[in-house]
């Protein structure tokens, strides 16, 4: 069949279904979707309609964004603007599929808000909510909206049209539209899509390589495994227009074997792109081949560098090697090689679609376009967003993400990942974009952005992306091998409240070794989270090793708990539940903690009734108490 | 694979460029690491994971160098050296860099320097003196506490990870030089370590001991268990392998404590296998003769093997045991004749010793009955190609295998028999430059990176290799020019591969049509094909016939005379080449001059200052053994040889030998041969003598003294000039130059082989005068005969085949630790350590046939005889054929293997012997 009979085809079944007198409900199956309980409703979704013989059609979809409100449907009836409900139970959606697709109560007290023509009483218009409004979807566009495990829907939606009009120029042009584009990569350096491609196709060779990295490896980011979930044609087409833009006929996709779900819907899309001619032998009749290969990597996120990721496909331990040579000369088996990441692969079909300067009209003047983003930790709502370039941080902290939860103060904006850093409050209204971020001591990355709340200790919180990259580094060279070990143990010590002086210049000094002489980005950019931790948050490390004391109340050894004589009523809850019956008392007593046997665990702080708050939690300083158990003084009775 | 620099060892670029270093101009190779380019300068950058013949690696980053118009400070081994560049390799910025990242490896190292083996030779120790580093660097950073556990499975060396500073040179090497792969790094992070698969103990791993790893430790992490230091180092040649590995051997007083390759050699490029970097123990032996030996009156010689020495020898003194032997030889020539004595000449004897040997035996003695142990290896190889070609020797070099884009390997466990060649082959296949066919009845290591198996019945080459030449004349991928212009005979070999289609070879072969047809195919089509091969081709009754089948493949596909391809019959024993080439056989003087040659005779007459020499062939070594019930042979002279391990039908040569009226061995231990001997004389190891070997590839190499013999020990030559001399013909050398110097003018091919010219990396024979380099490729413009000849050869089965009553094929080889009759390498602690006994590899089906698991002993028996031996179960062997190799007294192999021979080359078919096995 010709593609354009294909088309044709998808489009009249994708109208039909838009138009179809049936009801139908999205329901979002991503892995965030799956974890919040996604199949429960899916599976109450089914039994219900059966229960009650309704006609409805039931599709899985992929992640919409918005984790926070997973698990999450949208529900289309004819005539009406569909209706988005989150958080759903298999309860509440028992009581939506009787009231609204039964009956005619669309249950604004459960919506989240409509999507399409027409509006509902009561219910806002989804893109309308803060949560949206300022989000760009280019290349999310299709996440939530499409069933990621059919092709047609996909072609429906201009699907393979940049494909189609890509075949239809020279390799040449197709490269000069990404170039004008501004598409820089996404996968954390930025460095500009259209002019890696050129070296590759530059390069001399009959065999060339094209990779997608689908690699993610940052605690904490789950862009790329959202989009591929929810939409892997989007980069399977990006794979094979850069593949036909650079002469290469076999293309690798290195993918997380974590990430099972996007695995099987890629190996599924491939073979659906594969029966229609558009991947494999003559693409689109066009005498084009391309092959897609999918490998499977064992979880070193090392293997997120070019070196060390080619070198696991072809069977090696994941090692990074010295560039020059750059993959572009000499990479997979010797040959010229381009990699690029699972988002960058999604906007390349769409700038073939819509052109190189419709992409360039979003953005700021040198980062181009939209970026995703997975927004997580101390906000109100967490998810997957995609925003245009040059967005400040304020807007994505408190109008996308709905501030921070318990009315707690923001501390730190964590982006980039561990190769990244910290950025403090007063730079909230810096813009997002790779040069502002770069400035700011952070990176763009890949798009980990972690918000931090006044809880956070920056010791700690360095520690932790420090462990991680400790414990990732692959052990080849020695700054990092050794140099994070380092460092590790000096922040491990820190955080015990076993800091010396001088660590902190030991620190900064080892950094400077690290970035001046690790081999690849992951050793050089390790010391980032410390590095700006120090920048803006010096003077927590100087409180842990001068007065042994966390201003976040978090690292254990440096905090004390203790029972206000004034407050404790001896209801002796606190001692019955001390697991290390460090706590003296007895009834009517004042109880007392015994200091050298307290685990710090937090359990008499918890279980102290919150009317009496009688146990307090300290760092770096003492409270007086008694030490033994008093009786508990008479309260005046308050006078009414 | 991804890395772009190659070894600085590959580089063959002739360009230069020219850079700043630190201030001077200086030149460097084009293509040259600024690292190369500084060293090669005398300009020293410290460096731990740098090595001239590994790819750049770029770890440990201590060669960091600043270089203008570069960001940060980038490594100067994994950086170009460009035309222009300055570079600045001492700046403060440059050592604070390093003393970091040292500082970094010493907290991390654990380690006492004082206690340490390594001491005075650790790189991580200079490069801290270097850098001016003292105590208070070292204490800056958290120590690291964990103590690792170390390996010390392997009797060879010793690793510790405490010390290991993850330079991966053990690593690279082992991958790039071994090919090997027994070790690669696991783990993450400063939890990474050197490991073998699964973390198992090395001893358990896929290593094969070659200690390429060992030799490269910049630290103390691998460290050979025995660390004597040397005091002085002798250059010498490897006695093991055909290969002649160069090698420097450390002595401290008389006791060699160490070995290292020579990395400037053109043979092994400093490389050394398991027997040439751990076997040399065996020199320092107690069991090393050291005074003459005497039988005592009225012991029989039909004591057991392993009888005790001194019960049945007493001491004598060298005048009594040379006037004992010159008159017992005397007598029997006397009462006899000549041709009633044979004499042994040795694959381990210097050149000059085999030809002190056979100038014994036809001047002083007056017999031609003077062989040596090729007769066991390749006399077929002799036979088969100089009907071929007119020359029996190796025909390239081994460069050229490393040039060839395909490689056919044949009858060759090339990594456990040569292994440095092998080394070379797995080099190629796995930089992915050449293409490897493996035809081979069992599965041995090659096969695993071959790109065809050919797993046919031991026996069959000849068809298969018909059944190839069929393939590539029916598809017409001959080389017409070829065949035009340089050979004769094609259309009897034509003609007769007619009746050798794919299917008959299957049939016969057992190879499945399409892997012949496949390898046929690769074959022809490669631009440059060798084929090499070893005993699988030769120990057969149709030796020969199978080497003239090699030969017409090549000569079909126009294979010959050209870099990157050949003829390459791998010797077996160190100098077996030389001793042919010397004239230790039948039917030859030195240069393979016939004796049936009238003006051969005339030439030596003169030469020797005598007359009538004999002019008939005498009898080969297989007949000797054979003759001696019969009477034909009274007397044995055997040096340097041990036949009652070597020969087929042992239990049947034993009884011959025993009925010898007199027999001398002359040897370094009392072998089993000498046990029946009348005298023994005790002679110098290679390591105590002076002289040449030549190797496989004809490249004759000079040995030299390292140590003085043990007790009363004499060089072979000396020996025998002084029997000759109490038989009235003093040969008087004052050396073995001497006698080098008397080869070179009787034999052209040796023409220009004076020790003089040996200094460096030897010459390659043919070498007519003083002015002429040797030669690399044989057979270049001509073949030695003129036109190369085809042969139309027929397929014949082997001499036996299996029955009812011996259902298995046994066919028999060595095993990489073990040299031939095991008397070196069985007294060597590491090498038996490795393999300390025999085993029979037998297929799973065939094991469950007998009812027998791994380990379990059986009794093997042929026609001719029985030893008990203990099976390894291994899908490497094909249903039906068995294997083990003949090195173990306990258990030898020849006891079994049958005495038919080849009836040009009189080889035996050691190959294939029918037996059966039962469970004990």
């Amino acid at each position: 069949m010709h593609f354009q009979d294909i088309k044709e085809r998808a489009i009249s079944q994708w109208e039909t279904m838009q138009n179809s007198p049936t009801p139908r409900i999205l329901v979002g199956m991503g892995t965030c979707g799956r974890a919040a309980g996604g199949e429960d409703i899916f599976d109450t979704l089914s039994r219900e309609i059966q229960d009650q013989n309704i006609k409805c059609d039931l599709i899985q979809v992929g992640c919409i964004g918005l984790c926070y409100a997973e698990p999450l449907i949208e529900v289309v009836k004819p005539g009406k603007p569909s209706v988005f409900y989150g958080n759903l139970t298999p309860e509440l959606t028992a009581e939506i599929v009787k009231d609204y697709l039964a009956g005619d109560d669309p249950r604004p007290d459960l919506a989240l808000g409509t999507r399409g023509e027409g509006t509902l009483e009561g219910i806002p218009k989804l893109f309308d909510l803060p949560v949206l409004r300022s989000q760009v979807r280019i290349s999310l566009r299709n996440c939530g909206n499409i069933n990621p495990e059919s092709i047609d829907p996909y072609i429906a939606n201009g699907g393979f049209q940049g494909l189609e009009r890509a075949l239809g120029m020279k390799r040449q042009e197709v490269i000069d539209e990404i170039k004008q584009s501004g598409l820089r990569g996404r996968g954390g350096a930025g460095f500009p899509a259209g002019v890696k491609w050129q070296f590759c196709y530059d390069a001399p060779g009959d065999t060339k390589y094209v990779i997608c990295n689908a690699d993610e490896g940052d605690p904490g980011a789950f862009m790329d495994r959202s989009l591929l979930e929810g939409d892997p044609f989007s980069v399977l087409e990006g794979i094979v227009i850069g593949s036909y833009a650079m002469g290469a006929s076999v293309a690798y996709i290195y993918i997380r074997a974590e990430y099972p779900l996007a695995i099987q819907r890629l190996v599924s899309a491939i073979e659906q792109m594969e029966n229609y001619g558009l991947l494999g032998e003559n693409i689109m009749e066009s005498g084009v081949d391309i092959h897609i290969k999918i490998k499977e990597g064992a979880g070193a996120f090392v293997c997120g560098e070019e070196t060390a990721l080619m070198a696991s496909i072809e069977g090696s331990r994941g090692m990074p090697r010295p560039r020059p040579p750059f993959p572009a000369q000499s990479g997979l088996w010797g040959k010229p090689t381009n990699i690029n990441n699972v988002e960058t692969w999604s906007n390349v079909p769409i700038i073939l679609q819509n052109g190189a300067d419709w992409y360039a009209g979003y953005g700021t003047e040198k980062s181009k376009g939209t970026k995703n983003f997975s927004l997580a930790g101390k906000v109100n709502r967490t998810g997957l967003i995609e925003v245009p370039m040059g967005i400040t941080l304020r807007e994505i902290v408190y109008e996308i993400g709905g501030g921070i939860p318990e009315g707690k103060e923001l501390k730190a904006i964590q982006t980039g990942g561990p190769s990244g850093g910290f950025i403090p409050t007063n730079l909230l209204d810096l813009s997002v974009d790779y040069e502002s971020l770069a400035e700011a001591g952070s990176i763009m990355g890949s798009g980990g952005m972690v918000i931090m709340d006044e809880d956070t200790c920056m010791v700690d919180t360095a520690k932790f992306f420090l462990s991680f990259t400790h414990a990732e580094s692959c052990g080849k060279c020695v700054p990092c091998r050794c140099g994070t070990k380092q460092m590790l143990d000096i922040l491990e010590d820190i955080t015990n409240g076993e800091g010396r002086p001088g660590d902190i210049e030991l620190l900064e000094e080892l950094a400077q070794s690290l970035k001046n002489s690790a081999l690849c980005g992951l050793g050089q950019t390790a010391p980032n989270p410390v590095l700006t931790s120090l920048e803006y948050f010096r003077n927590e490390y100087e409180e842990h090793i001068f007065k042994k004391r966390c201003v976040a109340l978090h690292c254990k050894n440096l905090v004390s708990f203790y029972i206000l004589p004034d407050k404790c009523t001896g209801c002796g809850k606190c001692a019955r539940k001390c697991p290390v019956e460090a706590i003296a008392g007895g009834k009517r007593m004042v109880h007392v903690i015994d200091q050298s046997k307290c685990i710090k665990c937090g359990t008499c702080f918890d279980v102290c009734p919150s009317k009496f708050s009688a146990v307090v939690k300290v760092s770096g300083e003492t409270v007086e108490v008694p030490s033994e158990p008093i009786p508990v003084k008479k309260k005046e009775k308050a006078k009414e | 694979m991804t890395a772009e620099l190659s070894p600085v060892a590959e580089r063959t670029n002739t360009e230069t460029i020219t850079l700043t270093i630190d201030g001077k101009s200086v030149e460097a190779a084009k293509g040259a690491t600024v690292l190369e380019a500084a060293l090669a300068n005398d300009i020293y950058i410290p460096t731990l994971c740098y090595d001239p013949d590994l790819k750049p690696y770029g770890a440990c980053r201590l060669c960091v160098v600043e270089i203008e118009g570069m960001r940060g400070l980038p490594t100067s081994c994994t950086t170009e050296a460009k035309d222009g560049m300055i570079v600045h390799t001492d700046t403060e910025k440059v050592n604070q860099s390093r003393r970091s990242t040292m500082e970094l490896l010493m907290a991390n190292h654990h380690g006492n320097c004082f206690t340490c083996a390594k001491n005075q030779d650790c790189e991580l120790l200079k490069i801290a003196r270097y850098l001016g580093m003292d105590e208070a660097h070292f204490n800056r950073f958290r120590e690291r506490e964990e103590v690792l556990a170390i390996d010390d499975s392997h009797p060879a060396f010793i690793y510790d990870p405490n010390k290991c500073i993850l330079c991966a040179k053990c690593v690279r090497a082992c991958h790039e030089i071994a090919g090997v792969g027994a070790i690669d790094l696991a783990f993450r992070g400063d939890e990474s370590k050197v490991s073998t698969f699964g973390d198992k103990p090395i001893l358990e791993s896929i290593c094969e001991s070659c200690g390429e790893c060992v030799s490269r430790c910049p630290t103390g992490a691998l460290i050979p268990r025995h660390k004597k230091q040397a005091v002085r180092e002798t250059k010498t040649v490897c006695p093991y392998c055909g290969v002649g590995c160069s090698i420097y051997l450390g002595t401290r007083g008389n006791e060699i404590v160490s070995v290292r390759g020579d990395d400037q050699s053109p043979v092994n490029k400093g490389g050394l296998c398991v027997k040439g970097r751990f076997g040399f123990d065996f020199i320092n032996h107690p069991d090393r003769l050291t005074k003459p030996l005497i039988r005592n009156a009225g012991k029989g010689k039909d004591i057991k093997v392993d009888g005790d020495l001194h019960e049945v020898f007493r001491e004598a003194s060298w005048e009594e045991a040379l006037d004992l032997v010159a008159r017992r030889l005397s007598g029997i020539k006397d009462e006899y004749g000549p041709d009633r004595i044979g004499v042994l000449g040795s694959g381990k004897f210097t050149n000059e010793e085999n030809y002190v040997v056979q100038k014994f035996a036809r001047l002083v003695l007056g017999t031609n009955n003077v062989d040596h142990c090729a007769r066991l290896c390749h006399a077929s190889t002799v036979t088969g190609a100089s009907a071929a070609f007119g020359r029996g020797a190796m025909s390239n070099s081994f460069s050229d295998i490393a040039a060839a884009d395909l490689l056919f390997v044949i009858g060759s466990n090339t990594t456990d028999c040569h292994p440095i060649v092998g080394r070379i082959i797995r080099q190629g296949v796995n930089s992915g430059h050449t293409k490897l066919i493996v035809g081979d009845p069992r599965g041995i290591e090659l096969a695993s990176i071959a790109s065809a198996h050919m797993q046919h019945k031991p026996g069959t080459d000849v068809a298969l290799l018909n059944a190839m030449m069929h393939v590539i004349i029916e598809e017409n991928l001959q080389d017409r020019e070829f065949i035009e212009n340089r050979t004769e005979g094609y259309e009897e070999l034509a003609e007769t591969v007619k009746n050798y289609p794919p299917e008959v070879g299957e049939d016969i072969t057992g190879v499945p049509k399409d892997e012949i047809i496949k390898a046929a195919r690769l074959f022809a089509n490669a631009e440059r094909a060798a084929v090499l091969y070893g005993m699988g081709i030769t120990q057969h009754t149709t030796g020969t016939d199978n080497v003239k089948s090699v030969a017409n493949l090549l000569m079909l596909t126009g294979n010959m005379g050209k870099e990157g391809t050949g003829f390459s019959p791998l010797r077996g024993q160190n100098n077996v080449q030389g001793a042919c080439d010397m004239g230790a056989l039948p039917n030859v003087f030195s240069g393979y001059q016939k004796v049936d040659n009238p003006e051969a005779r005339t030439k030596f007459e003169s030469a020797w200052n005598c007359s009538g020499l004999a002019d008939k062939p005498g009898m080969p070594v297989t007949e000797m053994t054979a003759s001696i019930s019969s009477g034909d042979i009274k007397a044995m002279y055997i040096a340097g040889e041990n036949p009652l391990m070597s020969e087929p039908s042992l239990n049947h040569a034993r009884e011959e030998m025993q009925q010898l009226d007199f027999l001398v061995v002359q040897d370094i231990f009392p072998t089993e041969t000498a046990m029946v001997a009348d005298v023994i004389l005790p002679a110098a190891a290679f390591a105590e003598k002076e002289g040449t070997f030549t190797n496989t590839e004809r490249r004759v190499q000079k040995l030299r003294k390292a140590v003085d013999p043990p007790g009363e020990a004499k060089p072979d030559w000396q020996i025998i000039d002084s029997v000759a001399e109490r038989l009235g013909h003093p040969f008087s050398y004052q050396n073995p130059a001497d006698i080098m110097d008397e080869i070179a003018s009787v034999t052209p091919i040796y023409g220009g082989i004076h020790h003089d010219r040996l200094e460096g990396e030897g010459l390659q024979w043919p070498c007519p005068d003083r002015e002429h380099p040797g030669t690399t490729i044989l057979h270049k413009d001509g073949f030695a005969r003129g036109l190369g000849k085809f042969h139309g050869v027929e397929y014949k089965p082997p001499a036996e085949a299996a029955s009812k009553d011996y259902p298995l094929i046994l066919t028999t080889g060595r095993v990489l630790e073990h040299w031939h009759t095991g008397s070196m390498s069985r007294r060597s602690d590491v090498l038996d350590e490795l393999s300390p006994k025999g085993v029979l590899d037998i297929n799973p089906g065939d094991a469950s046939n007998i009812g027998v698991e791994s380990g379990d002993v059986v009794t093997l028996t042929s026609k001719r005889g029985s030893i008990d031996v203990p099976v390894n179960i291994t899908s490497k062997m094909a249903p039906g054929i068995a294997f083990m190799a003949f090195h173990w007294k306990e258990s030898p192999a020849n006891v079994l293997t049958n005495a038919a021979l080849d009836p040009i080359a009189k080889i035996p078919e050691f190959k294939v012997s029918a037996v059966k096995a039962v469970k004990n």
